[in-house]
């Protein structure tokens, strides 16, 4: 890899009670584009993800080793805060799940908790990251209805508008469009295809066409370890793995 | 096929019996309440405390026991809401799920859900012998407080455990301190907040045994929480046990008032909840 790495894994372990979720991960994941996550149903896909902002940190009988740097800075180390640390990554999660106010609230609610207090400057921020999203036309009248009152697609727009309006310079997606119709879909893939000039994205997926449509990298993980990483069209088309190749053809799922 | 429909007949027919059962005996309780109550009840009755005699059916009012049951239920229910929101709320968001603590705090709520308000009287009767209090309007809040204290815990845990998950992923990705995640959660379970609260104020209000030892009895309206205080159902209880006709009509014109009085309250806080949603 010639770019610089933004998250740098090094003997990652992590068990949840007595199962291994994740064996000796090392991974560099490269600044400022996009990596998928790839791999069957249960290979620790999502564990990886979650490893990345501590998310893990509250399931019970979790046990983490090794470390994750992030700008070269230990997550795990005992210093370091983990509000902070999540600030810094945006998480568009499986489902979208628009916090229980109005749209105007769920954007300024992350820039409120970090002490953004001005009521110009939220205004600014609100309409600034609805637009980001191609989603500040069809919301602009009515800011201050509730916003599960969108459709599930417009919700999950809104979920990663809410996710930028912090400033992370990492986004992370975990399934994000798994719960969205086709169009949704491409609206979304589109918004990461253009966010990843500025941003750092890493996607879990499940389906190898979107990996393959919005991807630069691709991890493929099986059985909580990482059997190939790469450059997308280098994984799909021509895995040097074995198990690798299983999966990209569908004989493993 | 024809068996099939034949049950589906014969449980819709139960279904629609039970629902009428339910319908009919609140009906035939609301309706006895207005036909022996209505005739009277009088703005005496409400705006005015007893004379001496009132018992034996001289003139005066319930204004002492109206406004008794008020302070008490609704001093309860404050004060209950005080420890029960920061119980449920630890309990459910701070510890983890298969913490023991959790577990046997919550096991010991159900028990102390189904204990009877006499017991809950006597144990508050008697820290009151230990701490020196009379009867007093303080010992019927303290009393009525332990009582609805577990039924508002389990309300609002039922309420709290499902939260969807999704809500503390995204509330601490975008880098929120548990604190500032618990206040989410408190948004998210309004609607359960005030059912606790209305569960708790109804059983609280409607209580005799708890108050009986506790809160003692008085013709005055209580100026302070160290004086006796009065309650409609313990008023209720007096009444109905008097062999004067007029007495025992009074005793149905009190129930009546109460019935009123939760009416009110349950109108009131739900359009309370709905403006408050409109606004979010």
């Amino acid at each position: 890899m010639t770019q610089t790495p933004h998250i740098s894994v090094k003997d990652l372990n992590v068990h949840i009670g007595d199962n291994h979720l994740l064996k000796n991960i090392n991974i560099n994941i490269p600044d400022k584009s996009v990596t998928s996550i790839i791999g069957p149903s249960g290979c620790g896909k999502t564990t990886l993800l979650k490893s990345f902002n501590r998310l893990l940190d509250d399931i019970p009988g979790v046990n983490i080793s090794g470390s994750v740097l992030v700008d070269g800075e230990n997550i795990y180390n005992a210093q370091a805060e983990v509000t902070h640390i999540r600030k810094k990554m945006g998480l568009l999660a499986q489902r979208p799940f628009p916090l229980p106010m109005s749209i105007y609230d769920n954007i300024a609610y992350g820039p409120r908790i970090h002490g953004t207090k001005s009521k110009k400057e939220l205004n600014e921020l609100v309409q600034h990251y609805l637009q980001a999203v191609g989603l500040w036309e069809e919301v602009k009248n009515r800011l201050n209805g509730s916003a599960t009152a969108l459709s599930i697609g417009q919700q999950q727009r809104l979920c990663l508008a809410r996710g930028l309006a912090v400033e992370p310079e990492i986004i992370l997606g975990d399934e994000s469009t798994s719960a969205l119709d086709p169009i949704s879909t491409k609206t979304i893939e589109d918004l990461l295809i253009k966010l990843k000039e500025n941003y750092t994205i890493v996607l879990v997926t499940h389906i190898l066409r979107q990996a393959r449509r919005v991807s630069d990298y691709i991890i493929f993980v099986y059985m909580g370890q990482i059997i190939e990483f790469g450059p997308t069209e280098e994984v799909l088309l021509n895995p040097k793995e074995e198990l690798t190749k299983e999966y990209v053809k569908g004989f493993i799922s | 096929m024809r068996k099939r429909k034949l049950e589906e007949a014969i449980f819709k027919a139960l279904m629609i019996v039970s629902t009428v059962l339910v319908g009919l005996s609140l009906f035939l309780i609301i309706g006895t309440i207005v036909v022996k109550g209505l005739p009277f009840l009088d703005w005496d009755m409400i705006s005015k405390i007893p004379d001496g005699g009132y018992y034996f059916g001289r003139s005066g009012g319930m204004l002492n026991a109206i406004i008794g049951s008020i302070y008490i239920a609704g001093g309860a229910t404050l004060l209950g809401m005080f420890i029960s929101l920061p119980v449920s709320i630890y309990l459910n968001v701070y510890l983890k799920k298969a913490n023991h603590f959790a577990r046997f705090a919550k096991l010991s709520f159900d028990v102390l859900f189904g204990i009877p308000s006499i017991v809950y009287g006597a144990f508050a009767f008697s820290l009151m012998v230990y701490l020196g209090v009379r009867a007093s309007l303080l010992g019927g809040v303290i009393a009525v407080t332990l009582l609805v204290i577990p039924i508002m815990v389990r309300t609002l845990d039922e309420v709290i455990v499902h939260v969807p998950k999704e809500l503390k992923e995204a509330t601490l990705s975008l880098g929120a301190t548990r604190w500032e995640m618990a206040k989410i959660y408190f948004r998210q379970i309004r609607a359960g907040v005030l059912t606790a609260v209305l569960l708790a104020f109804g059983r609280g209000v409607g209580d005799v045994a708890a108050v009986m030892f506790t809160a003692g009895f008085s013709d005055n309206i209580p100026v302070s929480l160290h004086e006796p205080a009065a309650t409609l159902p313990l008023a209720i209880f007096f009444q109905l046990g008097s062999p004067i006709p007029e007495v025992q009509g009074r005793a149905y014109a009190s129930a009546l008032i109460l019935t009123i009085v939760i009416l009110i309250i349950v109108v009131f806080s739900t359009l309370l909840t709905n403006k408050r949603r409109k606004k979010s």
